[in-house]
């Protein structure tokens, strides 16, 4: 096997590993998700329509709040008694490292999202006309292009001060692509999409993932390198 | 070390001489717009800032792959002052938006692609200033900053793109000097050039004070052995 795909899957299974040993990450960011759909009910009109038209909105809204906080306690395990460090040393090359660890954010936010969706179609209820896969490969597409940028500024800024600020200020305006196509697209998944635009959108956000899992990679060695 | 003339004033005398020409092109010389009134001069404005935020901006991105190779302190403080320089004109560009929109429209702001593109702009850049002024040592400094500019600026054209699936807002398409009447051109690329030679002009000015507080926190624990030290130091801070 390529030696990069080996540790980037050695990275990948340690991260999953200490998931579901330590639960305590996926359970809070859970219960802090599940809160904020509650949340978003109270602060809009109690209106089932307008609460049916953006069920996506807030879903999407969710996912990307929380996925702050578990890309922050992502790393904030790393940064812990320098392990991040301990990695370095071993001969493991950072697009490994990058990989792994994006990977693993990737997964822990698609566990995120299948808790959700379940939810968010309840509480708001709300019914899927369109098609599931295009439902389904929207959060796969959109979990990853949250993860690959916020797996890179999470190595950052868990090594800067005033890291809680960092995180969301320099994620969230560059994720507004991916925020805006998952919405939509998730949008017409639930309303039935009469004229074909959710492939358009899909493609949006899987170029996106592209560029940002490629640049990212690239990137990621020097950042934790210096 | 600090005294003395620097050539970059020749560049941002250039710059304010044309600015001023220019403006005055636009207030008194060329013919006021059909559609906008008096209050649309404020186009031989906005537009030049428009293209130098933008050129500005890329101008950071090759300054930060150019960073990340040599790792020279001199490309830090350049990369340094050409964020800050493409931030400034972005909110700038901002400003004067709202500044034409509310009387021609009655709105400060719109959903428009460029609209959404330039303020995601400004917020992701201005986050690229907050992150250097967190991180620590000069190196991580420098690496973390030209990252971070390397991937908000590859956003840019993936924002605009998106955002035009939004419903579409009330401005009006791009203005280049071939879709702009004649009588309007000498202004406007008065004013384009003037934006861009203040914007070297800053930048300059910037990278050169970094420099100079740079070798003067370098130079403090010898100078303060020697006997000229606190002077030395003041100077520089001063």
């Amino acid at each position: 096997m390529n030696p990069v795909l080996r540790q980037g899957l050695a990275v990948l299974s340690k991260d999953m590993l200490l998931d579901l040993r330590g639960r305590s990450r996926i359970s809070a960011v859970l219960f802090f998700a599940v809160m904020t759909l509650l949340l978003f009910s109270f602060a809009a009109e109690p209106d089932p329509e307008s609460m049916r038209r953006h069920a996506a909105g807030y879903l999407w809204l969710a996912l990307l709040l929380s996925s702050i906080l578990a890309l922050g306690e992502s790393f904030r395990s790393e940064v812990e008694d320098e392990a991040l460090e301990g990695l370095r040393l071993l001969p493991v090359d950072p697009r490994a490292l990058f990989y792994g660890k994006a990977l693993s954010n990737t997964l822990f936010l698609l566990v995120l999202a299948v808790v959700l969706l379940p939810l968010a179609l309840g509480l708001y209820a709300v019914e899927v006309r369109g098609s599931m896969t295009h439902l389904a490969g929207f959060i796969v597409l959109g979990s990853a292009g949250l993860a690959a940028p916020g797996s890179l500024y999470a190595a950052m800024t868990s090594r800067a001060r005033g890291q809680d600020v960092l995180l969301p200020l320099l994620l969230f305006p560059l994720v507004v692509p991916v925020l805006i196509a998952c919405v939509k697209g998730t949008g017409l998944c639930f309303s039935g999409d009469a004229m074909g635009q959710s492939s358009s959108l899909l493609s949006v956000v899987g170029a996106f993932d592209l560029v940002y899992w490629s640049v990212c990679g690239l990137l990621f060695g020097r950042v934790i390198d210096e | 070390m600090s005294s003395g003339f620097h050539k970059e004033h020749l560049i941002g005398a250039l710059g304010l001489a044309l600015l001023s020409y220019g403006t005055w092109m636009a207030l008194f010389v060329v013919p006021p717009m059909s559609h906008f009134q008096e209050v649309g001069r404020i186009f031989f404005l906005h537009v030049p800032t428009a293209w130098n935020s933008l050129l500005v901006l890329t101008g950071a991105f090759v300054i930060a792959i150019g960073a990340l190779i040599n790792r020279k302190r001199g490309w830090d403080a350049a990369l340094e002052a050409t964020v800050e320089v493409g931030v400034l004109y972005t909110a700038l560009l901002l400003i004067q938006g709202t500044i034409w929109a509310r009387p021609t429209f009655n709105t400060w702001w719109t959903w428009d692609p460029r609209l959404l593109t330039a303020a995601i702009l400004l917020v992701a850049f201005a986050g690229v200033l907050s992150l250097r002024s967190f991180a620590e040592g000069r190196d991580r400094r420098l690496v973390w900053t030209a990252a971070a500019t390397i991937v908000a600026y590859v956003d840019v054209p993936i924002v605009y793109f998106i955002v035009k699936w939004l419903p579409r807002g009330i401005h009006q398409p791009h203005s280049f000097p071939s879709t702009v009447s004649p009588d309007y051109h000498i202004a406007l690329r008065c004013n384009a050039f003037a934006l861009l030679f203040i914007a070297i002009w800053l930048i300059a000015r910037r990278t050169r004070l970094t420099l100079l507080r740079d070798a003067g926190t370098a130079m403090a624990p010898a100078a303060e052995q020697g006997a000229d030290g606190s002077a030395m130091l003041a100077g520089v801070d001063g």
